[in-house]
């Protein structure tokens, strides 16, 4: 009964931080059909940022709750700033080329933004842990929790809440379903696509950058770190269906669950367990789980 | 061979090494060497800078003869030494390219480097073939030796046998009722090795002792909230781990918050090069291994004086063992080809230090470095395991209850393979 619940907990968790990472990531497919390797960047400059504010404000003396505004107002600001730079110079004059094409310049963004991130923050690492230990632990049995990844499983959910109210209940998301849809019947119809791709690409670079900040807390900051993330987010993407926003929240439980079950009880399968259930979920519904074979949607 | 730029001046070499404390350098030799760590990658922060920095310094106090006693004389084997730094990144057939370019294009004549086993492995075939001196001065694995002979290669740091010997052994020393132990170890050959040794020896020390949990954790993964749950319902005495860099930290951060270092202390065989870093988030308690005395635990020694306070001076923060292993890597080159110049009277060529560097044992920072096995090619050192405590009083984080392991009580002997020798229940090991 401990396992089981710690299984589940532990399995919540883990599928709470992958889910923040991967949903910029199937947003920006499902409206731009670009596999964005830069998120993997996005990641990293957010964690980064992150973890240097939480430091410079761990020294005024001023309450550790302002360490969550940081990770919030960073993220944000780190990914409009990015977001949009990539966007307008590397992303725009390249909308008319091949899906492959595009998927090569991410993957040239992600190798530059990588190194200009080492430009700035050098090779070390950095620590943000402040507000992880200032929340403290809540005890259940043997198991011990942190409050910190109750937040965050609560912040997940939230976020996931959050961007499916937008896709169905807001002017902005209806537009948006309609450049998923057609892209040009959207365009004649008086949709600014190029505007709502800018929107979307930005929307998308502050979710990667969220991911980053969320985490630095609990880690060591360090150079390299977006691109493990990156993996991981791709395949939750991949499992629950590019573009789907509950495809990805599902896909998250599944791969949080799967491994948390794996390291509780075949430790030795911990590192297969993940790409199994994708390639499971592939084999059954190559499409993955929640994307429909016609028509994209978010 | 050795690569002068210039032709040798052998009388004046002469002159210069059977002259101690000599003081004017030949600048007009000079000899590539080419230096191999990460500069980029995950593994750079931790690793890679700290051993290029402590390359850096070295070099110059070499070239400059700044350093103490031995090592007061300029150059190795009078010639003055030109750094050719490389990047480990990249994967071994990447450092297989890397290392035929600084042989062939670059013509440096010896290579100090490689941090990874995966890039050891891979070059050291290679390094036969090119015929070039090659100082492995960090990578942990002991297959190097134990699968292949190789006449160019030497490793100046003790393969992480020692490691995992002294950690089991510190462990039973300084611990009372150890009933059952786990693992978390990254999943590569380090990590499992590692793992491997450890349980091997505690077999042998602590028979009744249960293991637990074996989690193996993909390298560089960040998140370990389920291995820390798994761990805390394990009902475990101890934990091993040879976590290292920014999995460590990111490890002591999720494990502090969650109480496990109260639950089940932590030992941990790196633990000394995060020890200055995080200072009061080590719990208390934890047990800190630096891969050899080096850092916090090394003997103190003119040489460990003049180092630490040149490192600190230079970067502005205190060396750890990958520091300590890049200097070492150069002392043992430059202990060799003194020591061939001095037989020759004049600078010596490859075979010479080649000869000359098998069976050597020279003083390291921190240690005395003996070439014992492989044929002399292989070095063992002594090591030691403290205890972590960060002194509230003073602000600054201290190392007690540290104890040292004579290098025969932790390496296997010479013509037997770590495992047979593990295995075997490490028969001849002469402890203190």
């Amino acid at each position: 009964m401990l396992t089981l619940m710690a299984i589940i907990i532990d399995g919540l968790v883990y599928a709470s931080w992958v889910f923040v990472v991967a949903l910029g990531l199937t947003l920006i497919f499902g409206v731009m059909k670009i596999l964005n390797v830069a998120h993997g960047a996005f990641y990293s400059f957010g964690a980064y940022g992150a973890a240097s504010l939480i430091g410079l404000y761990s020294q005024t003396g001023l309450p550790v709750a302002g360490g969550f505004a940081i990770i919030i107002f960073s993220a944000i600001g780190i990914g409009l700033v990015l977001g949009f730079a990539l966007e307008r110079v590397l992303l725009r004059p390249m909308y008319d080329h091949d899906e492959v094409v595009l998927v090569l310049v991410t993957y040239s963004a992600f190798l530059m933004m990588e190194d200009v991130l080492r430009l700035i923050w050098g090779s070390g690492a950095y620590f943000a842990y402040q507000p992880f230990v200032a929340v403290g632990f809540v005890e259940i049995g043997e198991m011990v929790i942190s409050n910190y990844d109750l937040l965050l499983v609560g912040f997940a959910f939230s976020l996931g809440a959050a961007g499916w109210w937008l896709l169905t209940h807001s002017r902005f998301g209806h537009i948006l379903t309609a450049v998923i849809h057609d892209r040009e019947m959207a365009t004649s119809f008086g949709v600014n696509v190029v505007k709502v791709f800018v929107i979307t690409f930005v929307l998308g670079a502050i979710l990667g950058a969220l991911g980053g900040a969320v985490t630095a807390p609990k880690v060591s900051v360090t150079p390299g770190m977006g691109v493990e993330v990156i993996v991981l987010a791709f395949a939750v993407v991949a499992i629950g269906g590019m573009g789907s926003i509950t495809g990805a929240m599902i896909g998250a439980v599944m791969v949080g669950l799967a491994r948390a079950a794996a390291v509780h009880l075949f430790p030795e399968i911990e590192l297969f367990v993940i790409y199994a259930v994708m390639a499971g979920v592939l084999a059954w519904r190559p499409e993955g789980l929640f994307t429909r074979v016609q028509a994209r949607k978010i | 061979m050795w690569k002068f730029n210039s032709a040798v001046k052998a009388g004046s070499l002469a002159a210069l090494v059977s002259v101690a404390g000599a003081t004017a350098p030949m600048a007009q030799d000079t000899m590539k060497v080419g230096v191999v760590a990460f500069l980029t990658g995950g593994a750079s922060g931790p690793f890679g800078i700290p051993a290029r920095n402590a390359a850096e310094l070295i070099i110059d106090a070499i070239n400059n003869g700044d350093m103490p006693g031995a090592y007061a004389t300029p150059g190795i084997g009078g010639a003055q030494i030109e750094p050719v730094y490389v990047d480990e990144a990249g994967g071994s057939t990447t450092q297989v390219t890397e290392m035929r370019k600084l042989v062939q294009q670059q013509g440096v004549g010896a290579i100090v480097g490689y941090i990874s086993s995966g890039s050891c492995l891979a070059v050291a075939p290679v390094a036969e073939e090119l015929k070039v001196l090659t100082v492995l001065f960090d990578c942990g694995t002991p297959r190097i030796f134990e699968e292949s002979d190789y006449h160019y290669v030497f490793r100046t740091a003790p393969h992480a046998t020692m490691d995992n010997v002294g950690a089991a052994r510190y462990a039973m020393d300084s611990m009372d009722g150890i009933t059952a132990y786990a693992g978390l170890n990254q999943n590569y050959a380090w990590g499992q090795d590692s793992w491997r040794d450890f349980t091997y020896v505690m077999k042998q020390l602590n028979p009744d002792a249960k293991i637990t949990k074996e989690l193996f954790p993909k390298i560089f993964a960040g998140e370990y909230g389920a291995e820390i749950s798994a761990l805390l319902i394990s009902r475990s005495s101890v934990l091993h781990s040879s976590f290292w860099g920014g999995d460590l930290e990111s490890l002591i951060f999720q494990a502090t918050a969650r109480g496990l270092p109260q639950r089940l202390p932590m030992i941990l065989t790196t633990g000394e090069t995060v020890a200055s870093r995080l200072a009061d988030k080590l719990p208390d308690g934890t047990i800190v291994g630096a891969r050899g005395p080096h850092g916090m635990l090394a003997n103190d020694s003119a040489l460990n004086t003049w180092f630490r306070e040149a490192y600190v001076k230079r970067f502005g923060e205190e060396p750890t063992y990958p520091s300590y292993h890049m200097a070492q890597g150069f002392l043992g080159l430059k202990s060799a080809a003194d020591k061939a110049a001095a037989a020759k009277g004049s600078a010596p060529d490859t075979e010479e230090t080649i000869a000359a560097f098998e069976g050597l044992e020279f003083e390291a920072i921190g240690s005395t470095v003996k070439m014992s096995l492989a044929g002399g090619h292989q070095a063992i050192s002594e090591t030691a395991y403290g205890t972590f405590k960060f002194n509230k009083e003073t602000g600054t984080p201290e190392i007690t209850n540290v104890v040292r392991y004579a290098a025969e009580c932790v390496n296997p002997p010479a013509g037997q393979s770590s495992v047979d020798w593990l295995k075997a229940g490490m028969p001849g090991a002469t402890c203190n």
